[in-house]
């Protein structure tokens, strides 16, 4: 069975980030049809009923976390686009917004008028800077041709988009975190509830949504809730933008719909390991947070629910891919490395823990590790998880305690032996 | 810290341009709130001056009406803030998983053994600066780099000499 490319149809066309291409391929047609015959409750009501759930990483719904809004309105209401794609081995939201920014702010206009909201925010994570550029481009285009701004296209909505660069934080991808930072502060995140729908930016109620998540929103516009629904899989519904990097023939992005198989993700999309001689060792299918599965478990299908039973997460859908060659302790402190760096301090498990992580982890690799060891890790992982405003005590934990239960041998062995049995060569 | 005009309403010095500090007063009303401006006002002044010194910060901290410390603070807690100057090409190197797959570290050494540096270290010349930085989100092309403003796929260590060539040369 054929897949139509919905969210890469236009990325290979030349100058597929301008208007003028977007527009000659049926671009703002929805937003058109939209504004003048849909109201706001009807498009909202498609959005919930399409079953199109978060692209960010969470996999909630996206049209229930709009009707969290409060019916009153005595204060402004704000869209904030997490545009903060920081996870390791993501790079989906990357590609929409430079090769198809008009996708997604079509997405944003959408979905802005479905809540009812007149300005939003297009949080971009600062070290995109050629996207920055692109997408400031668009949202310029998108005024001069009275996509944006007062009184769009003649029907009485208006609404302005405004750009906000990050300055290098990954925690700022967390939602309430992106809030703090977009108020010109330090990105700590907030303790929830009360959710941002309800208090949010400058303390007004705020839905923020990932980049892909409104890229689809055009499309559930222009052919409806029923046909997004028949994409996927029953509650994974839609298309969606896999990545693949680590010891793959061709690291990229793919799109298909939710449930294809990671295997096929792998071999036909990605063209299979690196190397031919290096088999499958593990994966890590969601992103560098999620828990890694061991070769002989990934036989897997990349949706929410799929993932969640076979006990890790699709997250931002990340893939990250390890051969034979790799040492599982050298990438565990790898990435240990990338979270101490990250957390943002606040919450003592998590500062806190990060940094043993780190200690531990390097002591094993580096031949100098304790029989303990092992369970030391795991003793401070379940101390973390749980234990902290927001999600990135998962975020660290959940690899932590992954690779040293799926690949207890190793680590047992680094113990023991005083030494990395991969050598220097490994990823450390 | 004497001499150049004093920002309006303030005293602090201005340690920018006049340009600089025009599209600094224009983003104090860009969004809904004054607080708002810092991140962009600091990106502005990291623009023109490679860095953000103390002065800059007392400037910035005028402009939006928070005081320096605070300033500081978000300074400190933001990677992408200078707070010493870098080289003209500022090199950094992802570290995180997917590029170290890939031959992450061999790119690196490669490019220390070539200008001479450690990472976190500027040539005597000033002209370049080395960083370890965290995941970039460009996998596709590890292992990546960013120089200054531009993203650089160096998928091995032919590709990091290629680079410094090319920098040398000044293109």
């Amino acid at each position: 069975m054929a897949y139509e490319k919905l969210l890469t149809r236009n990325i290979h066309r030349d100058n597929s980030h301008t208007i003028d291409v977007y527009l000659a391929n049926g671009g703002y047609q929805a937003l058109r049809r939209v504004l003048k015959e849909v109201s706001p409750e009807r498009m909202l009501e498609e959005v919930k009923t399409s079953g199109l759930r978060g692209r960010g990483g969470a996999g909630f719904p996206a049209g229930v976390k709009w009707s969290f809004l409060p019916k009153t309105r005595d204060k402004p209401r704000y869209l904030c686009v997490n545009a903060d794609e920081s996870e390791p081995g993501t790079f989906k939201d990357r590609l929409l917004i430079e090769k198809d920014p008009h996708l997604v702010l079509e997405g944003i206009i959408l979905s802005a008028y479905a809540i009812d909201c007149h300005t939003a925010f297009f949080y971009i994570r600062g070290e995109f800077h050629r996207g920055y550029r692109v997408f400031q481009k668009a949202i310029d285009e998108a005024y001069a041709r009275g996509f944006l701004g007062r009184n769009i296209l003649g029907s009485g909505y208006s609404l302005d988009v405004l750009t906000y660069r990050g300055a290098g934080a990954y925690i700022c991808g967390e939602e309430t975190a992106l809030l703090e930072s977009l108020e010109g502060k330090r990105g700590l995140p907030r303790l929830k509830p009360p959710f941002p729908a309800i208090v949010g930016l400058y303390g007004c109620p705020t839905i923020i949504n990932n980049v892909e998540t409104l890229a689809n929103v055009p499309y559930i516009a222009e052919r409806g809730a029923a046909w997004f629904a028949g994409i996927g899989r029953p509650k994974n519904t839609g298309p969606k933008l896999f990545c693949l990097s680590g010891h793959v023939k061709r690291p990229g992005v793919y799109e298909a719909p939710l449930g294809i198989p990671f295997m096929e993700l792998l071999n036909e999309h990605a063209g299979g390991m690196l190397h031919p001689d290096r088999p499958l060792k593990a994966a890590v299918p969601g992103g560098s947070s999620m828990k890694v599965l061991p070769a002989p478990r990934c036989d897997v299908l990349l949706d929410f629910d799929s993932l969640a039973a076979a006990g890790t997460s699709l997250g931002s859908a990340g893939g990250m891919v390890m051969d034979s060659s790799t040492c599982m302790v050298g990438a565990l402190l790898n990435l240990a490395e990338f979270y101490a760096h990250e957390s943002c301090g606040q919450c003592t498990p998590c500062r806190e823990g990060t940094g043993w992580f780190v200690k531990i982890l390097r002591r094993l690799e580096m031949g100098e590790g304790r029989p303990e060891d092992p369970d030391l890790l795991l003793d401070v992982a379940r101390r973390v998880e749980g234990n902290t405003i927001c999600p990135f005590g998962e975020a660290v934990a959940w690899p932590v305690s992954s690779y040293v239960t799926e690949f207890r041998s190793e680590f047992d062995d680094h113990a023991t032996r005083k030494a990395c049995p991969f050598g220097a060569a490994s990823v450390r | 810290m004497s001499g150049g005009g004093a920002a309006q309403g303030s005293s602090a010095t201005v340690p920018v341009s006049p340009e600089t500090d025009r599209r600094i007063d224009a983003l104090l009303t860009r969004y809904p709130r004054r607080s708002s401006a810092l991140l962009p006002a600091l990106h502005l002044v990291q623009d023109e001056k490679g860095w953000i010194s103390d002065e800059s910060m007392a400037y910035v901290a005028g402009k939006i009406g928070v005081s320096p410390a605070f300033v500081a603070g978000v300074v400190s807690f933001y990677t992408m803030y200078h707070r010493r100057p870098v080289g003209k090409h500022h090199i950094q190197v992802c570290r995180t998983l997917s590029c170290m797959l890939r031959g992450g570290r061999d790119v690196m050494n490669r490019l220390r053994s070539r200008l001479g540096i450690e990472p976190g270290q500027v040539t005597t010349d000033g002209r370049f600066s080395l960083e370890w930085v965290e995941c970039l989100g460009a996998c596709d092309t590890a292992p990546c780099a960013q120089v200054n403003d531009e993203d650089v796929a160096l998928l091995d260590p032919a590709q990091a000499d290629a680079l410094i060539e090319r920098l040398r040369q000044g293109r």
